[in-house]
């Protein structure tokens, strides 16, 4: 079945397109393919998400989100869920000194673009309000929180990444890390960096995919970073989500803020190319070498 | 190589099934999706610059209706490994059509190709819609690893 699997290793990956994306999960070890415990487990972890989906999709007009921002649902009669993500929502906006938050301007404001942090335009809101958009925290938060029921699978790795944001782990020690290509946001045709990653996660935020797509929250415009593109790397998905995020609106001094977050590392490239890693930034160096085209080496920059 | 050829014919198939499932819920148009029949070149080879030798199988998913227009995707395997992977056809009968395809095309191609000499498990970039997936690097690791 599986004439792909090289070595004794078997790995499987599994896609589906959840919150508009795709969500790639790969998993590695013994029982990884043909093993219907973990196709059921596979199969819930999916549906869990179509779940939260349906719950803060913005997307949606029946979710608990759009019933909220249309003042028919009070936050304290929401899911559960709702209230833990306004609450780390908060705490974010906390943890970066307001450069993120869940409170942008409503779709139809006249500075908006129709994305905010990862969201898209959703009909029904009026001109220049605020609504709770917390689309730029719940795919983080999302994932990793799925990502978690895998670990019910003894001894197996795995990685689920949502449109390139990353929960990963690996069981075993002596089982090599997952390697995680940072895509070159100048260069898209290149991968510029790889990453070894064994438990945690991977983010990156910037405009090289969407467009700008990323508000300053303390301006309620569209960032305009001197910044490509940010990848943190960290304990949690969510937050290295958030931070990345958070980083890009910020701008130019991101690096400086990022080096100093806590089991937190970055790479970090500007609009003229440069390159800078936090120097925590594990294995960061071009995947392809090139020979006389100028690239640099990410380097610590604190 | 028969096994090989059967694999990925049917992810060729899943892929093209998984294009078309976001246009076919997303989008009023006709999206009648093409039959996900997969024709093998055998032994055709590909660009030599990609070291691609007479033992490689270039195979060609249906045609596919999107939003944007039909879109073919073609992978090149040897011996178990994508050596090659890119569209023989695309929209390209608007600017934002062009402007997609003059970036994604050759990022496929050269994209597929590095990730297997690198061997990148994953990749992390700015968010990959739906739409951009098929031409990602992200979709050929998965394609070599769905079942």
């Amino acid at each position: 079945m599986t004439a792909w699997a090289a070595g004794s290793m078997s790995r499987r990956a599994w896609v589906e397109q959840i919150m508009g994306m795709p969500v790639s999960l790969h998993l590695r070890g013994p029982r990884a393919a043909g093993d219907s415990a973990v196709e059921q487990l596979v199969t819930a972890l999916f549906a869990h998400l179509r779940a939260v989906d349906a719950l803060f999709s913005t997307y949606r007009a029946d979710s608990e989100i759009m019933r909220l921002n249309r003042g028919e649902l009070r936050l304290d009669a929401c899911d559960p869920l709702v209230q833990e993500v306004a609450d780390l929502c908060a705490e974010a906006t906390r943890r970066t000194d307001g450069y993120f938050s869940a409170e942008l301007p409503a779709p139809g404001h006249p500075t908006g673009t129709g994305t905010t942090a990862g969201t898209g335009t959703a009909a029904g809101a009026s001109a220049g309000r605020r609504w709770f958009d917390p689309s730029g925290l719940v795919k983080g938060w999302a994932v990793e929180r799925a990502a978690a029921r895998l670990t019910a699978i003894d001894g197996h790795d795995y990685y689920l990444s949502a449109g390139g944001d990353i929960a990963a782990y690996v069981a075993d020690p002596v089982s090599p890390a997952w390697n995680v290509g940072i895509c070159d946001p100048f260069d898209s045709t290149r991968v510029l960096a790889t990453v070894p990653v064994r438990s945690g996660g991977v983010a990156t935020s910037g405009s090289a995919a969407r467009g700008a797509h990323i508000m300053n929250p303390r301006t309620g415009r569209p960032a305009s970073s001197d910044l490509l593109a940010v990848t943190v790397t960290g304990p949690s998905l969510m937050w290295a989500d958030v931070y990345a995020t958070a980083a890009f609106a910020r701008g130019s001094d991101a690096l400086a803020w990022l080096a100093g977050l806590d089991r937190t590392a970055a790479l970090v490239v500007t609009a003229d190319g440069a390159r800078h890693a936090t120097p925590g930034f594990g294995g960061a160096e071009p995947a392809r070498r090139s020979t006389s085209d100028g690239q640099r080496q990410p380097t610590a920059d604190k | 190589m028969r096994r090989i050829v059967l694999a990925v014919a049917s992810t060729v198939a899943g892929l093209v099934l998984l294009f078309s499932y976001r246009t076919s819920t997303n989008t009023g148009t006709g999206t009648g999706m093409a039959a996900t029949a997969v024709t093998s070149s055998g032994g055709s080879s590909g660009d030599g610059s990609s070291g691609v030798s007479s033992g490689s199988t270039t195979l060609t998913g249906s045609e596919v209706n999107t939003r944007w227009g039909v879109v073919q995707v073609q992978i090149t395997v040897n011996a178990g490994r994508i050596v090659n992977a890119g569209t023989v056809q695309l929209p390209d009968h608007n600017p934002r059509d062009v402007e997609i395809n003059r970036v994604a095309v050759p990022i496929l191609n050269s994209e597929a190709v590095a990730a297997q000499n690198a061997k990148i498990d994953v990749v992390s970039g700015a968010t990959v819609t739906s739409d951009g997936y098929i031409r990602s690097l992200q979709s050929a690791i998965d394609a070599a690893h769905l079942s």
